[in-house]
């Protein structure tokens, strides 16, 4: 009895004793100290290099000449041709792109059908493709060369040159943002939620829109956060399709290739200013959506 | 799906069409140009160099986010996105305006070493990483995050040294990974304009890169050229993609067979 009572209690008086001892040494499972902080040094200096130093420099050439010197660029009469021509094409785009994306992501994860793991690589091509290559074909499908663009150039739609042309360079880019996020969710969340909604009644639309909407409104949101980012400073393809004309087809970020080959360096970085701080802005809600609602969306931290 | 079709499959038909028209032969006197094949080359080069760089600092980076504490973590974790955000033509100038010769770190480097940055291929790696990191780290990450402490714990208790638990347990475990966040970054550099067109000085044979030969030739109305490049291009995506979707599946055969 004297016996059974004694034994635990040495142990713990052991392990109470070995504390001290065992603060010293590094758990089995960590690297050396040594080790961590040398690697967090080289890893977070790396970091500032590469990624922190070109976004404060945007704000340092911008303001360069003064706050009002800035302002001042932005005023300019193409500058503000290409603002509104970038938000009308992200004002188009985006949505349709997430009415596809939720479309896509319900064929593809509530039903079963052939060739289902074939449109899911398709979704994801124009993200293997170079955005040049993407303004190209668009160019080749509907240029004035072309028979389709022949035709809507004679009867005075053109396309390529044009605005709708940029809109569709544009979705194509974009096109995978959306349906990637809800693809992953939806089929982890399966059919059964929406079988219960049919079962008790509901309408199809009225099960969408009680059922389906609410369970992936925050990756759905994530997503069009993403699309509308890529949208605003899509570049390459829109390079290409646009014929960069200024003040009619610059966007923003031709209109900042423009600027800074004319050397007006304020007013380029300015511009470039203008879509840091959005893509701040979209970086600041997609963490907050991430810390957040990180159950509700499976896809997190992945792009 | 029509929309897909219209949005994505027609214009990319509309270049392979184009291609048929155009012939093999020519698309290969065109690609087997020494000036295209020099872009072609010094795209896939400089892509490759930017990724495997992005593999092993992705990596470094991913496993300081996971396992160490330090003040601003979260910070970091989020920047690691900005150049995902961040559009290309925005990155291009910052990075040019650092790393010229007479920019803030582009100065130094030029007046110690005599090493230029920008202008030169090392500028288009520069830029290439710059692109292809979220990628790299936002592949691994995850998995990093799920591998159970236990595992670690049993091999040191067998008495791995952490160097053998690295080396022979969480090195193949994170593999798969790795691979697809290093093809994903390879995809994405190949392709990029945005960001390297300021930074390259594109001169050619030297620092012409692959996409903007293709614009140079649709600006001089050269279009059977312009369609043989992306026609190069367009495969070099294709094998990058079955290459991605490749490593998925032996990933996932090799994690249900572990």
């Amino acid at each position: 009895m004297a016996d059974a009572t004694f034994s635990p209690m040495t142990d713990s008086a052991l392990t109470l004793a070995s504390r001290p001892r065992a603060t010293r040494f590094r758990k089995a499972t960590e690297e050396p100290r040594w080790f961590r902080w040398t690697l967090t040094a080289v890893v977070l200096v790396l970091l500032a290099v590469l990624v922190l130093a070109p976004l404060a420099t945007v704000f340092v050439e911008a303001l360069v000449k003064g706050i009002p010197a800035a302002l001042e660029s932005l005023g300019d009469e193409d500058a503000l041709a290409a603002i509104r021509l970038t938000l009308t094409i992200a004002a188009v785009a985006v949505p349709l792109n997430a009415l596809f994306g939720v479309a896509a992501a319900w064929a593809l994860t509530k039903y079963s059908w052939r060739g289902k793991a074939f449109l899911l690589t398709l979704i994801d091509l124009p993200f293997s493709v170079s955005p040049v290559v993407a303004g190209l074909c668009i160019v080749l499908l509907f240029g004035a060369n072309s028979a389709i663009g022949g035709w809507l150039v004679a009867t005075g739609h053109p396309i390529v040159f044009a605005v709708p042309g940029i809109v569709l360079a544009t979705m194509f880019i974009t096109f995978p943002f959306v349906a990637r996020e809800l693809v992953p969710l939806m089929t982890e969340q399966g059919t059964s939620e929406e079988e219960a909604a049919l079962t008790l009644g509901a309408s199809g639309a009225r099960m969408f829109f009680t059922v389906t909407l609410p369970n992936i409104k925050w990756a759905l949101l994530y997503g069009v956060l993403l699309c509308n980012a890529r949208a605003m400073g899509e570049f390459g393809a829109v390079a290409v399709v646009s014929g960069k004309i200024r003040g009619e087809t610059a966007t923003m970020p031709i209109m900042i290739e423009i600027f800074y080959n004319q050397y007006a360096s304020v007013a380029a970085f300015t511009m470039a200013g203008v879509l840091t701080l959005l893509a701040l802005v979209t970086l600041g809600l997609k963490t907050a959506l991430e810390w957040r609602y990180a159950d509700q969306l499976s896809a997190s931290g992945r792009h | 799906m029509t929309l897909l079709s219209l949005v994505v499959l027609l214009p990319i038909g509309a270049l392979l069409l184009r291609a048929a028209e155009i012939g093999p032969a020519e698309l290969w006197a065109t690609i087997g140009s020494k000036r295209v094949l020099a872009a072609l080359l010094l795209s896939f080069r400089a892509a490759l160099i930017a990724a495997l760089f992005n593999l092993v600092f992705g990596l470094a980076l991913a496993w300081v986010l996971v396992r160490y504490d330090f003040p601003g973590r979260k910070l970091v974790d989020a920047a690691v996105d900005l150049p995902f955000a961040l559009p290309t033509a925005v990155a291009g100038i910052a990075l040019t305006t650092i790393y010229a010769p007479n920019g803030v770190f582009g100065a130094p480097v030029m007046d110690w070493f005599g090493v230029r940055l920008a202008y030169t291929e090392i500028g288009i790696w520069i830029a290439l990483v710059f692109v292809g990191l979220p990628f790299a780290v936002r592949t691994v990450q995850p998995v990093i995050q799920e591998i159970e402490k236990e595992v670690e714990e049993a091999s040191a208790t067998l008495g791995a040294s952490r160097v053998t638990t690295l080396r022979r347990v969480i090195l193949p475990m994170l593999l798969p990974a790795l691979l697809t966040g290093f093809a994903l970054a390879l995809a994405r550099a190949v392709g990029e304009y945005g960001s390297v067109i300021f930074i390259a000085g594109n001169l050619p044979f030297q620092t012409e890169i692959a996409p903007l030969l293709i614009v140079i030739k649709l600006e001089e109305f050269d279009y059977e050229g312009a369609v043989a490049i992306a026609i190069a291009m367009l495969a070099i995506s294709f094998a990058m993609l079955l290459l991605i979707n490749l490593i998925q599946v032996w990933s996932r055969r090799y994690s249900s067979e572990g």
